[in-house]
């Protein structure tokens, strides 16, 4: 259906616009106008009609007016003609819309962008160190307030953080810590078949596990399950200003929101790491009877000559580290959030990623030391 | 259509049913909300519910829309049963109303642009440019500056908040818009201005307005009829002289309070 036509009288135009001119139209409608072009040397002067017109609506009325200073932009005096005084009064209203073409940003030099963002780059590091930086001071205010008043102390919310990030996690940590234990022992008896000494696979895992796996393993469980969520329920409070509300009313949010959190994980992550320690050897002592079989008594008998004390104490001994490093990075992201979900997404993601790269970092750096000190 | 309780305001052969609300229930669990409610909503008229706080004014707008959770009745829009309807049905009255919720509900990672032009590019075929304008002239029309259009809805105030959500309910050039409470949080000027503004776009557009609101200026300065939800249906309806002699103990601690004595005195 043709939504416009136009008669050309030689140096008088009349564009006649017919049908529903509604916004579920406009696509057809645009191509129809697009399609117009009338010769713009020769016309002197052109009037729209909308009388003809059946339905319209803001979108409509627009195409209208658009039409129309197009023909005035051209040199062309323009009338929009019409009767029905409701159709008038609605393009009245879009003609006097105060409106401006917003500005297009001006075109980027590559190299220039290039060096803006590594600038950029630079400055939220910069940023970030001073964050925990401030963060940490605010930690120490809040615990030095917390031992000058002891019932500053809160042990139902140390509590109900405790059960949520410690209790709940210790299923899939168990299973996760099992499944690679497991993995690990099978891989390494294979290896060490070739040379007849996969009872060797026992040691391989048992230290490896007591040193590094079984504290990683929940670290990183723990950065995905409790520091997002605790990202995420921060960054909530912040977008619905209940930070702000806090502040307000004179309570410190550190130390409700902050101290709590970062004690339950403290006290839980080295529990969870036993936990994980055990599980993982567990898994090593089936898969070694199942694929390799070593007989479980024969297991236990390796792990007694091999293990010595001091092989969980440097596992469980970094895990306050990993805590406090997970705790930190989470609530500093939370108490990032700014008014989008968009940004609450993105804070939430950065809390997991930064955690589990720094506990690995330090874990690394641990080992370093560990090895320097010959244990 | 059956036309129930002409209104004297204007002329019963002019009066088109759009809404069609029939022994409305709607119950959260147990807790009943509203009860064989009737309610009529005519084309082109500004409608004001009003009510007591709790009384289920918002949950009218949601079970209408098909946001809450309705046990029993018939809610007809535009002769279509929105809870038999398929979903093509119920998709081609969506696009026919516009929604301003209370808090505006505008999408945060989005730019008030980007919100205005959600709704035409998931339904319409249009290009950047024609988006563009549009979304510029929804912006104008509701009296925003044009650079609001590329800032976020966490960098707006309540009123600018208030001003895009309409624009975004506008979007789509509905013919009913819904409007919750759409004056709360605003300063008195500028809760004139919006129902200024409301009252001109519902005449040039021929809009029909359904407005849950508080605002005792609304309700005398646009509302052409109010309705009053209390005991879990619709009390009465009726124009603002027909509340003002109407025997109920709410409605006249309401229509005759201290706070509604300047209306009162206008309307006498």
């Amino acid at each position: 259906m043709a939504f416009v036509k136009f008669v050309d009288e030689g140096q008088h135009g009349i564009l006649v616009a017919r049908g529903d001119w509604t916004v579920d139209r406009a696509e057809e409608i645009d191509h129809a106008l697009k399609k117009l072009k009338p010769d713009g040397r020769r016309l002197r002067s052109v009037d729209i009609r909308f009388d003809g017109v059946r339905r319209i609506d803001t979108t409509g009325a627009w195409l209208l007016v658009r039409t129309s200073e197009a023909f005035e932009a051209a040199g062309i005096p323009t009338i929009l003609e019409g009767n029905d005084p409701d159709r008038r009064a609605l393009i009245d209203t879009v003609l006097n819309r105060k409106t401006e073409k917003s500005r297009p940003p001006l075109p980027r030099n590559q190299l220039i962008g290039t060096l803006a963002d590594i600038g950029a780059g630079v400055r939220a590091a910069g940023r970030d160190a001073r964050g925990i930086l401030e963060f940490f001071g605010e930690v120490v205010i809040a615990l030095s307030h917390i031992a000058r008043h002891p019932s500053r102390i809160r042990p139902a919310a140390i509590a109900t953080h405790l059960e949520r990030t410690g209790l709940n996690a210790i299923p899939i940590v168990f299973l996760m810590s099992f499944l690679v234990g497991g993995i690990v022992a099978q891989q390494g008896a294979f290896q060490l078949k070739a040379y007849g000494g996969e009872v060797f696979a026992v040691n391989l895992v048992a230290i490896l596990v007591m040193r590094e796996l079984g504290l990683l393993l929940a670290a990183i469980m723990f950065a995905g399950r409790s520091g997002s969520a605790t990202t995420a329920e921060l960054g909530a409070m912040k977008m619905r200003e209940e930070i702000d509300a806090m502040r307000v009313i004179g309570l410190n949010p550190i130390e409700i929101l902050a101290i709590p959190r970062l004690a339950a994980f403290v006290i839980a992550l080295p529990l969870v790491t036993v936990i994980s320690d055990l599980a993982a050897l567990l898994g090593a002592l089936i898969t070694s009877w199942l694929y390799v079989g070593i007989e479980p008594s024969a297991f236990i008998e390796q792990l007694r000559s091999v293990l010595k004390p001091r092989h969980l104490f440097i596992g469980v001994v970094k895990a306050p580290f990993m805590a406090v490093i997970i705790g930190v990075i989470a609530c500093i992201e939370g108490l990032r959030v700014e008014g989008s979900s968009e940004s609450l997404g993105k804070h939430t993601t950065a809390s997991v990623v930064k955690a589990i790269f720094m506990v690995i970092v330090v874990d690394g750096l641990f080992a370093i030391v560990f090895a320097a000190l010959d244990i | 259509m059956t036309v129930h309780a002409p209104i004297a305001t204007q002329s019963a052969e002019s009066l088109q049913v759009i809404i069609k609300v029939r022994h409305l229930t709607v119950a959260y669990g147990h807790r009943v909300i509203l009860e064989n409610l009737d309610l009529d909503v005519y084309r082109g008229e500004v409608l004001g519910v009003v009510g007591a706080s709790g009384t289920g004014k918002s949950v009218t707008l949601r079970a209408i829309v098909g946001l809450a959770p309705v046990r029993s009745g018939l809610i007809e829009v535009n002769g279509i049963d929105m809870r038999r309807a398929d979903s093509a049905q119920r998709i081609s009255v969506e696009r026919r109303w516009g929604i301003l919720f209370q808090q505006g509900a505008l999408f945060s990672s989005l730019t008030v642009k980007q919100n205005v032009q959600l709704p035409l590019r998931e339904y319409l075929n249009l290009d950047e440019e024609l988006l563009d304008d549009i979304a510029r002239l929804k912006i104008s029309l509701v009296g925003l500056r044009p650079d609001a259009a590329d800032k976020y809805p966490a960098e707006l105030s309540g009123g600018m908040i208030k001003r895009a959500a309409l624009a975004r309910a506008l979007a789509l050039d509905p013919e009913i818009v819904f409007l919750d409470e759409p004056t709360s949080g605003l300063d008195p000027i500028s809760a004139g201005e919006f129902d200024d503004l409301i009252r001109s776009l519902q005449r040039t557009l021929g809009l029909t307005v359904f407005m849950v609101t508080h605002d005792l200026d609304s309700l005398a300065t646009i509302c052409d009829r109010i309705a009053v939800v209390g005991d879990k249906h619709i009390l009465t309806t009726g124009t603002l002289e027909d509340m003002l002699k109407f025997d109920h103990p709410w409605v006249q601690a309401y229509f005759r309070g201290p706070r509604a004595r300047g209306i009162t005195h206008r309307s006498e």
